[in-house]
């Protein structure tokens, strides 16, 4: 606003406010930021279970810390301005009819578009193939971010079915378990998919969220780097149960994870030579009504 | 102001007598020949329903349930006289132009042609259905306080969410295109009527009847898809999902033709010397909306069409394993919703840049700018709607083009807060109720939006994408924005549309505690979202347990504040009836210069507009309008009464 | 005088809205306990036969008294073993995920059915599960053999018509709300076999309140 004093004529007001306006926002992001960075910044969610969660935790901090600055903005001055420009008392009295100043517009303008594009690259740059931090969300069938020897990721069919998760094994027989146990320190890929409405898988403590889709195959990455459990929900409207539609998972160290899956192999060996034939999308029998 | 002293059009000659009001078209028979309609065609749906057995989708018998409405809506038409003008023109005979605005009190129980009439029925209307939703949000909360479904049942909990968000949805698109729309833009145009008067009678009736049809699914076994309604899960649902389908389309149908007719208004009926550049902002904001509810609507009519077909006749448009696919739904749906969600934005920026130069006593700054922000908000709002579908399993390749589509957003958005910044440099600003909410739109909305950086940038998104963190984000957006919006423009325009003040300090106590509870309530949620709360559901994770009770009773607060601006209405405007005099807030815009309520024809003469009406502090300005007769366009030829040009 | 009246009505429909609607739920029904164990039986039937939905399929519980109940609300003790009768009397439907075609979570891992023990069945002669997916307990239901000569088509059943008999225990765990449901896609005339008394509280999904 300051630049409109310094053109126009009586620019005394204009340049005081101006100023007094730019030091408050000032002192308040020296205040503010350092606190979200470094006292709020550690509590944000989604912490740091795996790769995936740790950069998009990272994230969060980068865009609060973003954010707080504009916020700020905002709010000293339109504190200021209620607080200053305020008129009190019965009496109404007309203000100086400043027009709308088209280089302060275009500073505006340019300054957002900035801001809108620098913000667009950063999160550009974490869907990457390089990146992780894209890579826990689904990504639908050919996946953009992934590791580089997506191959030999551990594979895991995760099945929503209203209501219940199970996970299925192609790597082990094509197992299926009704827990989820998986090895830290190894990339993951979850082969997201429903057997009837939409789900969505999604893992809070890892940083995934892939939404179960009838005929889909959603991808999504992880690699777990905390010996902990996570929670698993289903993040979209599924019916009745939707809201208990979840479970606990556990990640475990590599030859922990070897036992339970051999265990787990032997246990339901049964009902494992029932199953279909491992696939990335099942259609049993979909539009199936009893008689 | 020379209106006031001529004599106002007396349209209003006698009202006739009960008996004689009891035959004719009313609402009276319009409710008569909707149940009937119902009754009737439901029968006829089960005879068809009966010989194609075996093809419904549900045991309840869909089609008699659709056409049952189908009947309903037919008959509620009828009922209110809908079908009398057309078939007298296509009898011959010639038809009344006007209709319903000569029964007094009888008008706002009827089909009127007064756009004010109409909006006031629609202030009513919209108000009975924002206060149903509300009670819904209240019982959800109630349910809330505890971690596991209890006072609720899972189900019953579910169709109460659907409920609240639907209505909500439904009622606040038609929640200021409806009330404020139909009454101010004829009036802040120099116009005497909307351009197509029996259309503008259509939309209101239709939302009335969506609203109830809406309620009606709690007698259909409630449906559960909240205001989604995501296919399959809507395919294979209770009956109660017909009731979503048809009511939605019926608003859908309605906003298609409130936007149609708002747009037509605008550009064909403007008093002259009102230039393109001499539109209030309002107008603006309610062209912009229009656009988009007329691109909109229809894509959502036909995503709705699809879901009742494959719920009745079994087309597999959304059910995969017949070559349909849900991703179609989401789709269609989105396309419709994103715009959607800025029809409930567009509006309140119409609100908040119109009010806030009369209470700075300063000119709107930087007027075009505002104007195309709006615009730019409108276009970029159809390019953005994959961002709700981020961690779907949508093409990878796309989600960088969606997440920078969806922050170019906050361009136009960002300009909306300059203009504002700009209005209130240096301004005089008196803190009245308008203004109050007007400031606090500004603060919600700003949380609303930056809440929304987040969700737009796809590694944030894991975890945000269907979390509580979203459902802050749009009450934010859309309670935080456009309610406050709205609700102060009800306080700033209601004097004119009734002629009866409202109290200043009951105003007052209901912004405060609203604008605290409002924050408590929703700012928690956030974190809640954040913690791993999802949404929609009735068990969450208990160590949100206490931070659940405290947003419950935040969200009872907010409750009750609301309520206070129900007494505050019901005592000044019913009760108390103190005239408000035709310009209290001693604002430039035309329709202040008129008697307050307004009469039935607005301008005995077409006034003819010298500025846009923010020349505060101007030395020197001319009145806004010049109502004299004969009058004259500056240094042009004299203009009729009509408005034509001699 | 009007606003009054409105005000009534109002408040009076808010107050049916709640109470008839919202907060109706099937009435709860104890399990019976002796000696430090609860009895549980349930029977399953095709077609309820009854309004509001004759043609719903639906779990039915039989308190101490002899009487079948039409409610999926339970209660049991606490760290209990129940011991569980379930009269299966519809026929086969078939399994959407043949995975819960495993007995899970049961004492000895293993159900019966008219006396024979199993631990896992052909997925396509499941008619129902009861399932309590929180504590891990799965039992597939096998339905009535295609063809049955006496099916029974009204609730409740007598056991004089065509059924089968599963028998299998569980301990309870600590108090608190567990939901219970069945799995095979069952709902008659619905898409997908789940909507409808799938997604009803009362029908064929229901709670056990531990206590």
């Amino acid at each position: 606003m300051s630049a409109v004093g310094a053109m126009t004529d009586g620019a005394g007001p204009d340049v005081r406010h101006g100023r007094r306006i730019l030091i408050i926002w000032a002192v308040a992001n020296v205040i503010f930021v350092p606190i979200v960075i470094w006292v709020l910044g550690p509590h944000i969610p989604p912490y740091d279970a795996s790769q995936q969660s740790t950069d998009q935790h990272n994230v969060n901090v980068v865009l609060s810390a973003l954010a707080t600055p504009v916020l700020l903005m905002i709010w000293v001055y339109f504190g200021y301005s209620i607080t200053v420009f305020r008129q009190r008392g019965p009496e109404v009295v007309d203000g100086p009819p400043i027009e709308g100043d088209p280089r302060i517009q275009v500073t505006w303008l340019a300054a957002t578009t900035v801001i809108v594009i620098a913000l667009a690259v950063y999160g550009t740059v974490g869907l990457l193939p390089s990146s992780a931090a894209g890579a826990g969300g689904g990504q639908g069938p050919n996946p953009l971010s992934k590791p580089p020897n997506a191959a030999s990721a551990l594979q895991v069919q995760v099945i929503g079915q209203q209501w219940l998760w199970t996970f299925r094994w192609p790597g082990y027989g094509g197992v299926q378990t009704p827990y989820l146990v998986l090895p830290v320190n190894r990339w993951i890929a979850f082969h997201v998919t429903s057997l009837d409405v939409s789900h969505s898988f999604w893992a809070y403590e890892l940083g995934v969220k892939a939404d179960a889709i009838p005929g889909n195959d959603n991808v999504a990455f992880v690699r777990p780097t905390q010996l902990r459990s996570f929670q698993i929900r289903c993040a979209e409207l599924c019916g009745l149960w939707h809201g208990h539609m979840n479970t606990t998972g556990q990640i475990v160290s590599q030859s922990a994870f070897d036992t339970w899956i051999a265990q787990a192999r032997v246990r339901y060996q049964g009902v494992t030579q029932q199953l279909p034939p491992y696939s990335h999308v099942y259609y049993p029998a979909p539009d199936q009504r009893a008689g | 102001m020379s209106t006031t002293e001529s004599p106002p059009p007396t349209a209003i000659t006698k009202a006739p007598r009960f008996r004689e009001q009891l035959i004719g078209f009313h609402l009276l028979w319009g409710v008569v020949l909707a149940a009937l309609g119902y009754f009737v065609c439901h029968w006829l749906g089960t005879k068809i329903g009966n010989h194609i057995k075996g093809q419904t989708a549900t045991d309840q018998d869909d089609i008699a349930v659709l056409l049952g409405f189908l009947g309903a809506t037919l008959g509620w038409l009828i009922g209110l006289g809908f079908f009398n003008y057309p078939l007298s023109r296509m009898m011959g005979r010639p038809a009344s132009l006007i209709e319903g605005e000569e029964y007094g009190v009888w008008r706002y129980f009827r089909l009127c042609t007064d756009h004010k009439v109409v909006a006031v029925q629609y202030f009513v209307a919209v108000l009975f259905f924002f206060g149903v939703g509300g009670l819904n949000a209240m019982l959800i909360r109630g349910e809330l306080t505890s971690d596991n479904a209890t006072f609720i049942q899972a189900g019953n909990y579910l169709t109460l969410v659907s409920l609240h968000g639907t209505m909500m949805l439904m009622m606040m698109s038609a929640g200021v295109l409806g009330p404020l729309g139909n009454y101010l833009v004829p009036l802040m145009i120099g116009a005497r009527r909307m351009a197509f008067p029996r259309v503008e009678s259509l939309t209101l009736w239709l939302t009335v009847l969506a609203g109830f049809m809406l309620i009606s699914a709690i007698f259909l076994g409630g449906f559960p898809t909240g205001w989604t309604g995501y296919a399959p899960l809507s395919v294979e649902a209770r009956a109660g999902m017909d009731a979503y389908l048809f009511s939605f389309a019926l608003i859908g149908i309605s906003l298609c033709l409130v936007g149609l007719n708002i747009i037509a208004t605008v550009m064909t009926m403007r008093a002259p010397g009102l230039y393109w550049n001499r539109i209030p902002v309002f107008v603006w904001g309610m062209v912009t909306t229009s656009v988009l509810a007329v691109l909109a609507a229809p894509v959502l009519f036909a995503a709705l069409y699809m879901a009742a077909l494959d719920r009745t006749v079994e087309t597999t448009f959304f059910l995969a394993s017949n070559g349909g696919s849900p991703f179609l739904w989401y789709n269609l749906f989105w396309f419709f919703g994103h715009p959607e969600v800025y029809i409930l934005a567009l509006p309140g920026f119409g609100i908040v840049l119109e009010i806030l130069p009369v209470f700075a006593r300063k000119p709107l700054w930087g007027y075009r700018v505002a104007v195309a922000g709006m615009f730019g908000v409108a276009l970029l709002s159809f390019m953005v709607w994959q961002h709700h579908l981020f961690v779907s399993g949508i093409n990878a390749n796309l989600r960088p083009f969606y997440m920078f589509t969806t922050e170019l957003i906050s361009i136009p958005t960002g300009i909306i807060f300059l203009i504002g910044m700009g209005t209130l440099w240096r301004a005089r600003i008196r803190f009245t109720v308008p203004m109050l909410f007007c400031l606090a739109f500004f603060f919600n909305f700003l949380i609303g939006g930056l809440s929304g950086v987040y969700l737009s940038d796809v590694p944030s998104n894991v975890t945000t994408h269907g979390s509580y963190f979203v459902m802050a984000h749009f009450h934010y957006t859309i309670m935080g924005g456009l309610v406050f919006a709205t609700i102060g423009g009800f306080y700033y325009w209601l004097p004119k549309i009734t002629g009866f003040k409202l109290n200043e300090t009951l105003g007052k106590i209901h912004f405060w505690m609203m604008f605290i509870f409002f924050n408590l309530t929703f700012f928690p949620l956030f974190a809640a979202g954040l913690l791993g709360m999802p949404r929609r559901v009735s068990s969450y994770n208990p160590s949100l347990h206490g931070l659940n009770v405290f947003v419950s009773i935040s969200a009872w607060c907010l409750g009750l504040s609301l309520l206070v601006f129900l007494a505050n209405i019901v005592w000044t405007q019913l009760l108390l009836r103190e005239p408000a005099g035709p310009n209290p807030w001693l604002s430039k815009s035309l329709e202040w210069q008129l008697p307050s309520p307004v009469p039935s024809y607005n301008f005995e003469r077409i006034p003819v507009i010298n500025s846009a009406p923010y020349s505060y502090g101007i030395p020197d300005a001319p009145p806004v309008a010049d109502f004299g007769t004969p009058a004259r366009l500056p240094g042009g030829p004299a203009i009729t009464p009509e408005g034509g040009v001699l | 005088m009007g606003i009054l009246v409105a005000a009534t009505v109002l408040v009076v429909a808010v107050f049916f809205y709640i109470a008839d609607f919202l907060a109706v739920a099937p009435p709860v029904l104890a399990a019976s306990t002796q000696n430090g164990a609860s009895t549980l039986t349930l029977q399953t039937v095709p077609a309820y036969g009854h309004a509001p939905e004759p043609d719903w399929v639906t779990y039915l519980g039989l308190d101490s008294n002899g009487h079948w109940h039409h409610t999926t609300i339970y209660q049991l003790p606490a760290h209990t073993l129940v011991h569980v009768t379930l009269y299966q009397f519809d026929s086969a439907s078939g399994l959407r995920n043949p995975f819960l075609a495993q007995v899970r979570g049961t004492a000895g891992g293993i159900a019966s059915v008219d006396g024979k023990s199993f631990s896992v069945l052909n997925g396509d002669d499941a008619s129902h599960t009861f399932t309590v997916p929180d504590l891990g307990l799965s039992v597939p239901l096998k339905g009535v053999p295609a063809g049955a000569k006496n099916p029974c088509s009204a609730a409740p059943c007598a056991l004089s018509f065509d059924h089968t008999t599963i028998r299998f225990s569980f301990v309870t765990p600590g108090p608190g709300v567990y939901r219970w449901q069945c799995f095979v896609p069952c709902a008659a005339q619905f898409f997908y076999g789940f909507g409808g008394p799938m997604q009803t509280i009362g029908w064929m999904s229901g709670e056990l309140k531990v206590v």
